[in-house]
């Protein structure tokens, strides 16, 4: 089985949010950069489960500069086989999309798996553009996924509820949780993935349709109306006259 | 300006995200709405009220799959000449609302806030909600997704017209095998009101305590990810970062420290109220109603205190 992950890097989940040039850019100072978690943990742990079952190959591709190459082989370190980066700086989703898919294309792989959103814009786009680009189905938020054959088995999040379905490959998942656990790259991995090949191709110069061109923080939070632990009587006329959501 | 909203009717009752986005749609134009599905004519009709010229149904299929919904969507922009196509950023629009913006290569903004602003440019929730972003579409058209509970239905007109239409939804080629939804349980994503434990609560055994509470009020059941990740609780419960983010009227957090990750998938919430033994834990911070108590003694005590509140209104 063929499978391509698409690893995107994050800003560490305890990054502190502040903007520069007059709110229009995110303030990258002292921000350590990690794999989307999403991508990591279930994405990619899933894609290696599936070629130890099955045989294969794991492909990871990010599209991206060469500050993502440390992500990158973080994502060789826990067990892909190769990586591709597609050498252009990440503007929007629609520009991920149809790059990923550009190289995609001819490739015929069976598996192309996202992670369900990226923390920072969380947009959770990129796996459905991709899907219409490759004219696949695209399972979003699946939490299980089995293949048998050339049949895949899937469970997903709907609203209200979960559902199983069931498609012929080729496929396009965005994993959320409950699809794998997360795996820590060992020492030899992390040796290993210095003479994995990371291979940079070039852009093919995809359109960015949408732009952030501001940002805002949310006004600081009031100071916390402390209430005696004796008196929750309190709590709920405070709840129902004041805060009005009683 | 003509506006096209996608409302999910595959449920037998149209869900108050499809009023939102249809109310919506009205700030910005004439909206016209395109569904498939079982909701019956008048039920459709009803979205007049809040805004709707016209609806036009698609009675060939009763899914979701995103392919069949993208062609139906599709089919009425043309049909419409809609300039701006609007869905809700749930779990069917998250997955069809993408593959609508490369099918007809118009720019998407998801998860929207709010209507546009003076400057044209669209807010939205960045970094899990720890900040505002603000988006400017390069093309003519506009996808818009509509983040739920972020905007308040609005009933201003009256009944309106439904049409039934042919949509060329095609075939999908995905087999639902099963689909399970929890009786008596109230989703997280969608509940006004949550109550969620932490590791501060010690094991599975006492979340009778968190669940008495939240039956009280009408509230669905939440919890930190540690929690999830131990099994004392189900993993679709997570909430945070990593797992579902909430924005219900009022979060009910009890032993849980407020890490920087669980607050950003609550931090939407319009209230919350924080139970914890440590007056210093982070979670004060954010807090809007605060209670440094051990939650063994005061959940109890707010059940008590809100069955009486009940009895007396
Ligand atoms: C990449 C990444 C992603 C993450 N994503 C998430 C996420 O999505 N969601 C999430 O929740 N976490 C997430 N985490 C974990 C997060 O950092 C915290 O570890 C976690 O939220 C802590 O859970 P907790 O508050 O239940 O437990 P603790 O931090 O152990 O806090 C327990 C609290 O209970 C209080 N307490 C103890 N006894 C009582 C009592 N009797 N009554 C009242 N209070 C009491 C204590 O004072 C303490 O504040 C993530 C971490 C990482 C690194
Ligand atoms: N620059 C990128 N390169 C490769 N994959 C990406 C990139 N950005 C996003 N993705 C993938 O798309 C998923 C959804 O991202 P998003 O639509 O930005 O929320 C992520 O979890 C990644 O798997």
């Amino acid at each position: 089985m063929k499978i391509l992950v698409c690893i995107s890097k994050a800003p560490d989940t305890t990054t502190k949010i502040a903007f520069t040039d007059g709110d229009t850019k995110f303030d990258e100072e002292g921000v350590k950069y990690i794999v989307n978690p999403y991508d990591e943990w279930y994405a990619l742990v899933r894609g290696l489960e599936l070629k130890e079952a099955h045989g294969g190959s794991v492909t990871t591709v990010t599209v991206g500069t060469s500050e993502d190459d440390a992500t990158i082989r973080k994502a060789l370190a826990i067990g892909a086989d190769d990586a591709v980066r597609i050498d252009t700086k990440a503007e929007d989703a629609f520009q991920v999309a149809k790059e990923i898919a550009t190289y995609a294309k001819d490739q015929d792989f069976d598996l192309v798996l996202l992670g369900k959103e990226t923390i920072d814009y969380n947009g959770s786009q990129v796996g459905g553009m991709l899907a219409e680009h490759l004219d696949q189905p695209f399972i979003s938020l699946a939490t299980r996924l089995e293949v048998e054959g050339s049949t895949a088995t899937l469970d997903k999040e709907i609203i209200g509820g979960v559902q199983t379905v069931a498609s012929e490959l080729p496929l396009v998942v965005s994993c959320a949780k409950g699809m794998a656990e997360q795996r820590i790259p060992n020492m030899r991995g992390i040796m290993a993935a210095r003479s994995k090949p990371l291979k940079v191709e070039d852009a093919s110069g995809a359109d960015q349709l949408t732009k952030f061109v501001k940002y805002a923080l949310p006004a600081p939070k009031s100071e916390v109306k402390l209430i005696d632990p004796e008196n929750m009587d309190e709590l709920v006329e405070l709840l129902h006259n004041e805060a009005k959501v009683l | 300006m003509s506006v096209l909203v996608y409302i999910n009717s595959s449920a037998d009752k149209i869900a108050k995200n499809a009023f939102e986005a249809v109310t919506y749609g009205k700030k910005l134009g004439d909206v016209t709405v395109v569904t498939n599905g079982k909701a019956d004519e008048s039920a459709l009709a009803e979205l007049g009220k809040y805004g709707a010229d016209k609806v036009m149904v698609d009675r060939s299929f009763e899914g979701i799959d995103e392919q069949q919904l993208t062609r139906l969507v599709a089919t009425a922009t043309e049909k419409t000449g809609a300039e701006t196509i609007i869905f809700s950023d749930d779990l069917v629009g998250k997955a069809v609302a993408p593959r609508v913006s490369v099918r007809l290569n118009i720019g998407l903004v998801a998860g929207a806030t709010d209507v546009p602003q003076e400057d044209g440019t669209i807010p939205l929730n960045v970094f899990s909600g720890k900040a505002f972003g603000y988006v400017e579409v390069n093309s003519d058209r506009k996808v818009i997704s509509l983040l739920p509970n972020s905007f308040q239905p609005e009933e201003t007109g009256s009944t309106c017209a439904v049409e039934e239409f042919d949509g060329n939804a095609g075939d999908s080629r995905v087999t639902v095998k099963e689909t399970k939804m929890p009786e008596g349980e109230i989703p997280l994503p969608e509940a006004e009101l949550v109550v969620s434990g932490g590791r501060g609560l010690k094991g599975p055994e006492n979340w009778g305590m968190v669940e008495d509470l939240a039956e009280e009020l009408g509230a669905a059941t939440a919890c930190s990810r540690p929690v999830a990740d131990t099994g004392w609780r189900p993993h679709h419960e997570h909430v945070g970062q990593t797992g579902v983010a909430i924005r219900p009227n009022l979060y009910i957090a009890a032993g849980i420290s407020g890490a920087i990750q669980h607050l950003a998938g609550v931090n939407g919430s319009k209230v919350i109220v924080v139970v914890n033994t440590d007056e210093e834990a982070p979670f004060f911070k954010a807090a809007d109603y605060g209670v440094v108590g051990d939650a063994f003694e005061v959940l109890p005590r707010l059940t008590e205190a809100v069955k009486k509140f009940k009895a007396s209104n």
